[in-house]
């Protein structure tokens, strides 16, 4: 116990925490390679590339701050999870690498072919890592069959589910636009002026995309909202990401685009949050026999380790913290190319 | 081949092929920290130019470990499930310290060590590139400890049966300075500082040869051959220390590492040999009673051969096991000659005139890259049957719901990757030391000529 909360409880918060954080800072940087084809002159590309260039692999270790707080805090969940997700994850995991590996080579040599075929490579590099990414978290909504050891229990196409398929698209919708709104802080001019653009457009597709999610789930999947009707206060998350996604574009117009960051930010962390309400306690759900669910109870590890784990996130978060603040505070502005740039 | 299988080859390639990588950093790292704090205390340009070149190369490398390291840490959970139950409370423990404590710090000040040269001072980049070298050495410590946890297990209980069965912690400490963690990762510490000054001796005896950039070459060869010398002998000890911990810990790892199978006898050293594996007989050149004299010293006490072990507690493979730590000891006993001749050569001032030598150390940079790989082959094909020494069979950690098709694809899948990864890797680090440095100096003068021109006010 901790300030009167449990210890499973509170990792499940951390858990979350990081997991949202991921998603804000990764998001933007996904995003912005989701939309790299959107940018047709090399100049534009180089600069949303050195938007992201010296910051991207600070938010990558989001991701393996999450791997390492799931591993650690709730193990039966991480075994069942990764090994039920064998294949999304495979190609999650190389997606990444060749975003990565997209970003690190375009730059090194000066021909046509070489260009192009990186910036293809990364622009789908990034829509893959997304919609995978996508598709776990709408498989994880959902829940999945699993035996009496808590593993997973059927058959891996079944991911490809109608529900799944849309929380996919609404992620890439949600990314393109954090991506693009991330971009309209870093560039000038024209760029800035056509990622403006690109990023009310977004806006607009993932309000689609995220309206179609929201009514297929009220008609088909309603249990997914048991957790907000039962209890109004919870209201006011919806309330909030409307807001939020509302004053995007308000935003946008003003040319507040630190704002509109924030907006969309919290756009993000809503929608997480909305998920970890309707999930809590379980961190994956077997409809076909609930008592092999996994919950934060039976996939904890033991109490000295979680108290250690808090202890560990206690020293470590404000670390990081005050690094990503000083990295973002040295390259913060608009992009300048210079001979170190990508 | 079935799944077990299958996985065991699918995290043998992604490891060996991720551990090209980080030691590579590490030792780069450190040679950059050198670099760059002689440019701090000196100000002298060449100082400067170097260290910029040798960060690009770095960037080139840290990238390809970052993405091929991501892929190590989730694979706990998509081939080992069993295993990532049974060891959550630990090992998850170590991945996560290591997340937040190491790779944040890596890779936060990463950015700062290679765009920011121009928007911090000095010295502020400098405390960046120490920060970015310090992260990677504390995600060696994270590393090490959780995998020297498997080799010896301590600080922990076990809980539940069958296939609930898992280690809880009930010591942190007594789990991180566990009786093989700290000797093992002076070990590999020093392992990665050979194989970054190695690189950094092999570019620069290149330019030698070529007579290329060489107010740069020369300097940069001297920095990276006095971190060699010392490394290459500060590792004779410490793999000895190791070796005398796996004698203590891990006596059927030790007969296998030297082929040595009738308990009743004093035990030899081979320098070189083969393990005849169905006769349980070993031949090669030896000294008689070394293994026994190396752990006991005296050449009397008799040391636990791998017949005094039941047959499933036994590694199989023992003749790959006996190969591979030989080579990995060959190479350090060759890295010890090359850089103390070349220390003396250096001290008698005729280093950089012997020719041969020079392209010895072109090549040499597999040297420490095989020794890496091969040793690492040995200590965990030693620590067989089991992935938790004497606790949990390798046979019963995989994921039982993963089948062999599926590991099958992704291996195909990350062999390819891999390959295209390894290609561009070589070619474009090639074309690097084929650019060479950019040298900021004379452009610098040509500016102070410049500005001395400007009429005065």
């Amino acid at each position: 116990m901790f300030l009167g909360i449990d210890y499973a409880t509170l990792w499940f918060l951390v858990f979350g925490a990081v997991i949202s954080g991921y998603a804000i800072l990764d998001g933007f940087d996904l995003g912005a390679g989701a939309l790299h084809l959107f940018l047709k002159k090399e100049e534009s590309r180089r600069i949303a590339l050195n938007a992201i260039g010296p910051i991207w692999d600070g938010n990558e270790v989001w991701l393996v701050i999450g791997g390492g707080a799931l591993f650690a805090g709730f193990p039966v969940a991480y075994a069942a999870i990764f090994s039920a997700f064998y294949v999304p994850f495979m190609i999650f995991i190389i997606g990444l690498i060749y975003r990565a590996v997209a970003i690190e080579f375009r730059s090194k040599e000066p021909g046509k072919i070489w260009r192009a075929s990186w910036d293809f490579i990364y622009f789908f590099a990034c829509t893959i890592v997304t919609l995978s990414l996508g598709l776990m978290l709408g498989n994880v909504a959902l829940g999945m069959p699993l035996d009496e050891n808590h593993e997973f229990a059927g058959n891996w196409l079944d991911f490809f589910n109608p529900f799944s398929i849309l929380v996919a698209v609404t992620t890439l919708a949600l990314f393109m636009m954090h991506g693009a709104i991330f971009l309209t802080m870093k560039t000038e001019n024209r760029l800035f002026v056509k990622l403006t653009i690109l990023a009310k457009n977004f806006t607009i597709f993932f309000v689609l995309a995220f309206t179609l999610t929201t009514l297929y789930t009220l008609l088909y999947i309603p249990h997914l909202s048991d957790r907000i009707r039962s209890n109004p206060a919870f209201f006011l998350l919806p309330v909030m990401l409307v807001l939020a996604v509302a004053n995007i574009p308000r935003q946008l117009n003003k040319g507040a685009w630190r704002w509109a960051f924030a907006s969309s930010s919290i756009t993000i962390a809503t929608l997480l949050l909305m998920v970890a309400v309707e999930v809590f306690p379980y961190l994956v759900y077997s409809p076909i026999n609930p008592q092999n669910s996994i919950t934060i109870t039976n996939a904890a590890s033991s109490p000295k380790t979680m108290g250690l784990l808090l202890r560990i996130a206690l020293i470590g978060t404000p670390l990081v913290g005050i690094y990503t603040a000083f990295v973002f505070w040295t390259f913060k502005g608009k992009v300048k190319l210079d001979e170190m740039s990508y | 081949m079935n799944t077990e299988v299958l996985a065991r080859i699918q995290f043998a390639f992604t490891v060996s092929f991720h551990y090209i990588y980080p030691p590579l950093s590490i030792g780069l790292g450190l040679v950059l920290v050198v670099m760059e704090g002689m440019y701090l205390r000196t100000r002298k340009k060449i100082y400067e130019d170097m260290t910029r070149f040798w960060i690009k190369i770095f960037a080139l490398i840290f990238g390809i470990g970052v993405a091929t390291g991501i892929v190590m840490e989730f694979e706990f959970g998509t081939n080992w499930a069993t295993y990532s139950k049974y060891v959550g409370d630990i090992f998850g423990s170590a991945l996560a310290a290591e997340g937040i404590f190491a790779f944040a710090l890596e890779s936060g000040f990463l950015g700062v060590l290679l765009f920011g040269w121009r928007r911090v001072s000095p010295p502020v980049h400098f405390f960046s590139t120490v920060m970015v070298w310090l992260g990677s050495m504390f995600s060696a410590v994270w590393i090490v400890v959780a995998n020297s946890w498997q080799q010896t297990p301590a600080g922990y209980h076990i809980v539940g049966e069958g296939l609930h069965a898992r280690a809880e912690i009930t010591d942190f400490w007594a789990m991180v300075f566990n009786p093989s963690s700290v000797d093992r990762l002076l070990h590999v510490w020093v392992g990665a500082f050979l194989a970054g000054a190695f690189l950094v001796l092999s570019v620069n005896a290149w330019y030698i040869l070529k007579k290329r950039h060489l107010e740069i070459a020369l300097p940069s060869f001297k920095i990276a051959l006095t971190i060699a010398a010392f490394a290459s002998i500060t590792q004779l000890f410490l793999g000895h220390r190791s070796a005398t911990g796996v004698a203590q810990n891990q006596p059927a790892k030790l007969a296998a590492l030297e082929g040595h199978y009738d308990s009743l006898e004093v035990a030899d050293l081979y320098l070189l040999g083969w393990v005849d594996q169905n006769k349980r007989t070993t031949s090669g050149l030896k000294i008689p009673g070394g293994l026994t004299f190396m752990v006991h010293q005296d050449f009397k006490t008799p040391i636990p051969g791998l017949n005094s072990f039941p047959r499933n507690d036994q590694p199989k493979q023992i003749n790959a096991i006996f190969q591979f730590y030989h080579i990995m000891i060959s190479i350090g006993m060759a890295l010890i000659f090359l850089s103390w001749l070349a220390m003396w050569l250096w001290w008698r001032g005729k280093l950089f005139e012997q020719r041969w030598l020079m392209q010895i150390f072109v090549w040499a940079v597999a040297l420490p890259q095989i020794a890496n790989q091969t040793g690492w082959f040995s200590a965990e094909m030693g620590r067989q049957p089991w992935v938790v020494y004497g606790l949990l069979r390798t046979s019963e950690a995989f994921s039982r719901t993963v089948t062999a098709n599926q590991v099958l694809f992704s291996l195909i899948l990350f062999t390819i990757v891999y390959l295209v990864l390894l290609i561009l890797f070589l070619y474009l680090l090639t074309k690097k030391i084929h650019h060479g440095p950019e040298l900021h100096t004379e452009e610098s003068a040509a500016e102070i000529q410049s500005k001395r021109q400007l009429p005065r006010l």
